[in-house]
């Protein structure tokens, strides 16, 4: 079964089998705006929890995307580089940032689920 | 991720000024943010910046500046252009019943202490229009600087709307038919529905396109007659300033300051032949220096590779040294690139100079470009 969890940092991590998929929420994108640039990390390298895992980009200003979890990226996603767009259009789906390999599932507590996530985007 | 849009509201929305359209911004779904001290509309639900930006140029794009400074300067005695051109280097007295001018205020530094719009009435009577942040310091300074003979008067009640694109002459002039008429940098006074209108043909986009100073209390009314036509829409500060950007003109306390002369900036068209052979106004012994022997820095376009924003405040490295500073970029959604402006050693300002712009500690290659970065539109004939 997948779960999925926000940060309140606006990323979001879908699990399935110990590999989260992360991407940024669509409540972020609509405060973003246009997104002109993605900035991925390197496929390999190890992130940190609330560590820096790329940049996206409006008209407007540059935001980075901080890691919802810790552990190794293992694949990102090429597409947002041709049409950084699709982070508005479909940011749960196609516009997925990266792969991760989690190495601390216990972190995952410290995550909202969708009800949580609601009453934190509510409550700004 | 971090991002101002996304922090909960600090904002004191309750001591901002608002202009008179600040309830039909919001009632158009304005998102409503800080700027210079008033509560102003960076986008529109359901356009955005990229879609208002597109809009502007090919279409038609309204925007309320009524935030701006405006004033006129008039004198029963004198041409109070004499008294201006004491701060500002542009020819003032020269201008003719109707034109306008772009120049600068100058401090005794010869740097610029605002940039702003001169139009000329009539003899007796100039129209400025300056920056919002700075209208206070510029009507202080002006006030500081004209003498006895010559007042300064504000404006207060008075909007100001923009309406700039291809589509601009026909919705103004389907409301007021003598628009047409106007050439770029020429304005004219009219009454429309008994509400006395300043028109000029000018902007701050690179579109043709109109500035509209009216009455505050008629703002609303004329603004919805303006946007009943089709091709109109709102814009918000959002695109307004990626439309300057592209269009290669400057925002005041970004790509201009008091420590920055109109030399440095690549302005030296503002100074004018006659001012430079008087040499009577503030900082003429800098400023005719600099024109003599160059400058250290000057502002100059840049154009970076690939899709990154290059941004402001991002350094200017050659051969691993630095060499400048971006002062405004971000993506033109016209140029469908990143495009930018940066002061940098005036020996590397030569277009098509390789760079390298340090964007999150990474040197990005970038080119010295020439500005504008979009073709400017403006109906000169």
């Amino acid at each position: 079964m997948t779960q999925v969890l926000f940060s309140e940092d606006h990323e979001y991590i879908k699990i399935e089998n110990g590999v989260g998929t992360v991407g940024i929420t669509d409540f972020a994108q609509k405060a973003l705006g246009d997104v002109v640039y993605v900035e991925l990390p390197k496929i390999g390298s190890t992130v940190t929890k609330g560590g820096q895992a790329g940049v996206v980009e409006s008209v407007k200003s540059a935001s980075e995307i901080y890691s919802p979890v810790s552990g190794e990226i293992t694949e990102v996603n090429q597409a947002l580089a041709d049409d950084p767009a699709l982070v508005n259009s479909d940011p749960h789906g196609a516009a997925w940032f990266y792969k991760i390999k989690i190495s601390d599932a216990g972190e995952l507590s410290a995550l909202k689920d969708e009800a949580g996530y609601k009453a934190f985007t509510d409550s700004l | 991720m971090e991002n101002a849009a996304l922090k909960s509201g600090e904002k004191p929305a309750d001591i901002l000024h608002k202009t008179s359209l600040h309830a039909l911004h919001v009632s158009l779904g304005g998102k409503m943010v800080p700027f210079a001290g008033y509560d102003m509309p960076v986008q529109y639900d359901g356009m955005g910046v990229l879609k208002e930006h597109l809009h502007t140029r090919s279409a038609a794009g309204l925007f309320d500046v009524s935030h701006m400074g405006q004033a006129i300067l008039t004198s029963q005695t004198t041409d109070p252009a004499r008294a201006l051109e004491k701060i500002v280097p542009g020819d003032i007295a020269g201008l003719s019943a109707g034109q306008m001018r772009y120049t600068v205020l100058l401090n005794d530094k010869g740097g610029i202490v605002d940039d702003l719009m001169v139009t000329r009435w009539d003899e007796r009577t100039l129209y400025i229009v300056v920056n919002a942040a700075c209208k206070d310091k510029d009507f202080a300074y002006i006030r500081s600087k004209i003498g006895h003979e010559t007042e300064l008067e504000y404006l207060g009640e008075r909007a100001l709307v923009a309406l700039q694109g291809p589509k601009a002459e026909a919705a103004l002039s389907a409301l007021i038919p003598d628009a047409a008429r106007l050439f770029f940098m020429t304005s004219f006074k009219t009454v429309y529905k008994g509400q006395q209108l300043f028109i000029s043909r000018s902007g701050y986009t690179g579109e043709d396109g109109y500035e509209i100073s009216l009455p505050a209390a008629f703002a609303e009314t004329f603004t919805r007659e303006l946007l009943a036509n089709e091709n109109v829409k709102l814009i918000g500060l959002g695109a307004r300033d990626s439309l300057r950007l592209e269009a290669g003109l400057c925002l005041y306390g970004h790509d201009l300051d008091e420590e920055t002369t109109p030399v440095e900036a690549n302005l030296k068209w503002t100074i004018a032949k006659r001012r430079r052979e008087e040499a009577n106004f503030a900082g003429a012994a800098v400023i005719l220096k600099q024109l003599a022997d160059g400058t250290q820095r000057l502002r100059v376009g840049l154009r970076p590779d690939g899709k990154a924003p290059v941004r402001e405040g991002a350094e200017i490295h050659l051969g691993g040294k630095k060499i400048g500073i971006v002062t405004s970029g971000g993506f033109g959604p016209t140029a469908d690139a990143p495009v930018a402006m940066a002061y940098i050693d005036a020996a590397h300002a030569k277009n098509g100079t390789a760079v390298e712009a340090v964007v999150r500690g990474t040197p990005r290659p970038c080119a010295v470009a020439a500005t504008p970065f979009i073709k400017q539109q403006y109906k000169k004939d």
